[in-house]
């Protein structure tokens, strides 16, 4: 079969199969096995059957286009496949569609997604056994002041996890961007869902709203985003399509980026005309055609172009597309939901809260980045630079083992934003999947303790490292991922790859753009820092003294199911960021060759930034550039690394002189810089106050006119009342009794006496036979 | 005219038959006994029957405009193979009358009537 009916197929099931599952554990839910223990089994079987198809995908897109050789040449053979499964609408022009547009980044976001999703379903048969019986909720106070006992859920944990895993793959397969914001929105509920498992805690309760209600004010900027392209563009299709009438509609990105101006970004024309609509007005007034208007409008375009026309819509597209980002990626300033997120289960926040959806925001921002002009990418950079140093400090602060490891998923995903602004597309993307394989297997490990333990709380864990050697281990090989260890300039975990190569670009970026090369030195830091974090996490556990008796003693290793896909998980985070040995075959190459059009080559000055130029990603990757960075990256993990040490380890400085010693500092950043605060203040409070207001009107004003309007209905009600039992009821009662005293009579000629009947039927038949003799008129009767 | 100086014609087969039917009558009226009364009925389908045969008979109404076959004895048959299968229900009732109140007197039989 030919790849371009191959692919589609393969992961269209791919796709597909968690949704199957998800459909039969709806319909059968607890009845399938003990507790619903089945429904573990049908998602896992779901889920691996999609990551074999994907892999299979994966492999046909390798094969039928390998890696290696000329990078440019190859991204040019690779096109992407798109079409149409399903037609849901054509409304005008507007055409909404179930398609797919599969290009390297898809099959390998397919690869990932799966794969990861499979490891943790697999971990939650473990970590949610506790579900299959009754569940009693310690952390939640009934009025009558006892704890609260409730069914398991197992099923639905796993219900909502098959709905993921089928809406995610549908944001990373979708052909169209209306697809995309519906699926966009169903991670977000599906999120929501999961967040708030334990429904019956108000923090998750709390928390899951939260991260619903921020990520509105997200999206809402993206459906403004979406707005501009579809008044600008004309259509919602990454690629061309054929409409009824059997043109040819060009995509967004062949529109943006035509292939005339050699994939340079390029104004569209419809961006163009709304921005010029008083001229077009003029023309169309004074012109003696519509024909004649319009070669006239066609023969100025280019002018305005030139001028400017239109750059200020496709800025906003741009902007509205990120904004979406913003709220999914949990960028600056709407990262606050997703620390609250680790109310959910630990898996939940592996998969969702770590590995998949919110780096769907940046897989989002890869997708559309040939729309992004620089004044957009410039912003991406910066929202991404300024998360990732914010999330960092708070990450050093935090003492919630899962806390830490959200902080730090903020963080690395500012990282991945930083890299896209700066120009380093694969940078960025390469970053997003080696992430997702380490913060997953972290987040395992972490939910393993919190399993073992009981607690969230790392000053009460300490010395665990005898007692639950898998754990201990693979979470440190995720450690030393996340910080990028290796040998500089030879070989190294997967972070380390990806770390170095956004580090690269932001260095070749700072070299072309002195006034943004505090951009390079927030980045060094930042690493500096995740080793430190991660570290400081790693020793609070797994060394030391046992701090809590009562921890310490309840802590034991995981079963099996739990830690095998934490080893699985560990060689992934451990190799994912190399080539296989003395080939080509890799991720970064793959990245590379999934590059969108016409991003290679850096970008020119924007029109609203004449400073800033974007230096290409290739270029990077020379020593001049590629040497210095490698051992500053090296040496800034190092420093992090040595000051957990000591603190945390060696026990040379201590940790709470050093809190003492930055007083003010440390309860600002504990405070978690104090944003929860602030919006509290700036938007909360005078939400709720306004709904107060809201309420109060509607108490008074409102409900009062509603009372009014009931009690004048009463009153003629009571009115018609009388009238029904007076005169209605007393006419159909009177009928009834007539009828019944009629019927008592006729009753008494039913003798029962057989003789009596046949005596009256002779005797009525003479008589009738008398009384036809002497009434009927034969005239009646006929002839 | 004295019919019982005419040759024997159609009226005399009529006033048989509604002899008979009198007969049957009466006897469903006067009788109690539950085979009496069956008795009867077959006396008032046999004058009836009588009617018909003698209706449809090409014999006794010769040259008849109104004559039209031998529907009159078809159905003659046909009532009695009605009597035959009525006499049989009636009989079977009047037995299980019999052995549910060891009577078959029919003013016994009225509790159908509340």
């Amino acid at each position: 079969m030919e790849l371009e009916r191959l692919l589609p197929l393969l992961l269209g099931l791919a796709w597909l199969l968690p949704l199957a599952s998800f459909a039969l554990i709806v319909l059968l839910g607890p009845r399938m096995g003990r507790g619903g223990r089945c429904a573990g089994y049908v998602a896992i079987l779901a889920i691996a059957a999609a990551m074999v198809l994907s892999l299979a995908a994966l492999a046909a897109w390798l094969i039928a286009y390998p890696l290696g050789g000329d990078a440019h040449a190859a991204a040019r053979a690779a096109k992407p496949i798109s079409g149409d499964w399903y037609p849901l609408g054509v409304f005008g022009s507007l055409r909404i569609t179930i398609g797919y547009y599969i290009d390297g980044l898809t099959v390998a976001m397919f690869a990932m997604v799966t794969l990861v999703a499979t490891c943790i379903h697999v971990y939650s048969l473990g970590y949610m056994h506790e579900e299959l019986e009754d569940v009693t909720d310690p952390l939640v106070t009934l009025s009558n002041g006892q704890t609260l006992t409730r069914r398991g859920r197992f099923h639905r944990f796993f219900q909502y996890m098959s709905l993921f895993c089928f809406s995610m793959l549908g944001l990373v397969i979708a052909g169209n961007v209306a697809m995309v914001f519906v699926f966009w929105e169903l991670v977000g509920i599906c999120s929501y869902l999961l967040i708030g498992f334990y429904i019956e805690r108000k923090s998750a309760c709390n928390a899951a709203n939260k991260a619903f209600i921020v990520n509105r004010v997200g999206d809402f900027g993206m459906i403004v985003g979406l707005m501009a392209i579809w008044s600008g563009l004309g259509t919602f299709s990454f690629d061309k399509y054929e409409d009824s009438q059997g043109h040819t509609v060009p995509g967004i990105f062949s529109q943006v980026r035509p292939t005339s101006a050699e994939h340079a970004l390029v104004v569209p024309d419809g961006m163009v005309r709304a921005a010029a609509r008083a001229e077009i007005a003029e023309i169309y007034g004074t012109s003696p055609s519509v024909e004649e208007a319009e070669k006239t409008i066609r023969r100025l375009v280019p002018g305005w172009r030139s001028e400017g026309l239109g750059y200020g819509l496709l800025v906003i597209a741009g902007l509205g597309i990120f904004c979406g980002c913003v709220g999914k990626s949990a960028q600056f300033p709407l990262h606050v939901w997703l620390p609250d997120a680790m109310e959910g289960p630990t898996p939940v926040s592996a998969l969702i809260h770590a590995a998949t959806m919110v780096a769907a925001g940046v897989y989002l921002v890869g997708r559309f980045y040939p729309v992004f002009t620089p004044e957009v990418l410039l912003v991406i950079a910066v929202v991404g630079c300024i998360t990732l140093f914010i999330a960092a400090t708070i990450a050093l602060t935090a003492t919630d083992i899962k806390r830490v490891l959200a902080y730090s998923t903020v963080s690395q995903l500012g990282y991945m934003m930083l890299a896209l602004g700066a120009g380093g597309w694969v940078a960025g993307l390469f970053h997003l999947f080696t992430h997702a394989f380490f913060k997953a297997l972290l987040f395992l490990c972490s939910g393993s303790v919190i399993h073992a333990t009981g607690t969230n709380e790392m000053p009460k864990m300490g010395g665990l490292l005898k007692k639950m050697p898998w754990t201990a281990g693979t979470m440190l090989v995720g450690c030393l991922a996340i910080s990028g260890a290796g040998i500089p300039l030879v070989i190294g975990l997967s972070g380390y790859y990806s770390k170095d190569s956004i580090l690269a670009q932001l260095y070749s970026y700072a070299a072309q753009n002195p006034a943004y090369g505090w951009l390079f030195y927030v980045a060094a830091g930042g690493a500096a820092l995740t080793a430190l974090y991660m570290f400081r996490l790693w020793f609070l556990t797994f060394v030391g003294k046992p701090r809590d008796e009562h921890v310490s003693a309840h802590a034991h290793e995981s079963p099996k199911v739990m830690y095998v896909p934490l080893v699985v998980l560990a060689v992934f985070a451990a190799i994912l960021g190399g080539n296989v040995p003395f080939t080509d075959l890799g991720l970064q190459p793959l990245l590379e060759q999934a590059r969108p059009m016409g991003t290679a080559e850096g970008a020119p000055a924007g029109l609203f930034l004449p400073g800033v130029t974007m230096p290409a990603e290739h270029l990077s990757h020379a020593d001049a550039i590629h040497t210095p960075v490698s051992l500053t990256a090296f040496a800034a993990a190092l420093a992090g690394f040595l000051l957990a040490a000591a603190i945390y380890w060696w026990r040379v400085l201590d940790a709470d002189a050093l809190r003492r010693a930055f007083g003010p500092v440390y309860t600002f950043v504990r405070g978690k810089w104090c944003f929860d605060e602030l919006y509290q203040f700036l938007f909360v409070r005078p939400a709720l106050r306004i709904a107060s207001l809201a309420a109060a009107v509607d108490k008074f004003a409102i409900d009062g006119l509603a009372h009014a309007l009931a009690r004048s209905v009463r009153l003629l009600s009571v009115f018609d009342d009388l009238i029904d039992r007076l005169f209605v009821d007393g006419l159909v009662n009177l009928t009834a009794q007539r009828v019944y005293a009629i019927g008592l009579r006729l009753r008494e000629v039913q003798t029962g006496r057989l003789r009596q009947y046949v005596t009256w039927i002779a005797v009525g038949t003479v008589g009738l036979f008398v009384l036809v003799m002497f009434f009927w008129s034969y005239a009646l009767a006929g002839p | 005219m004295d019919p019982l100086t005419q040759p024997i014609g159609l009226e005399h087969y009529l006033v048989v038959g509604a002899v008979l039917f009198v007969c049957g009558v009466v006897c469903m009226a006067a009788k109690r006994n539950a085979v009496g009364v069956l008795m009867g009925i077959e006396l008032v389908l046999n004058g009836a029957n009588l009617n018909f045969v003698a209706f449809g008979s090409e014999y006794l109404r010769p040259g008849s405009p109104y004559w039209i076959g031998l529907d009159g004895q078809l159905i003659a048959l046909f009532v009695i193979v009605l009597a035959a299968a009525e006499a049989a229900v009636a009989l079977a009732i009047a037995l299980s009358f019999y052995n549910a109140h060891a009577t078959i007197d029919v003013d016994q039989a009225n509790e159908l009537k509340r």
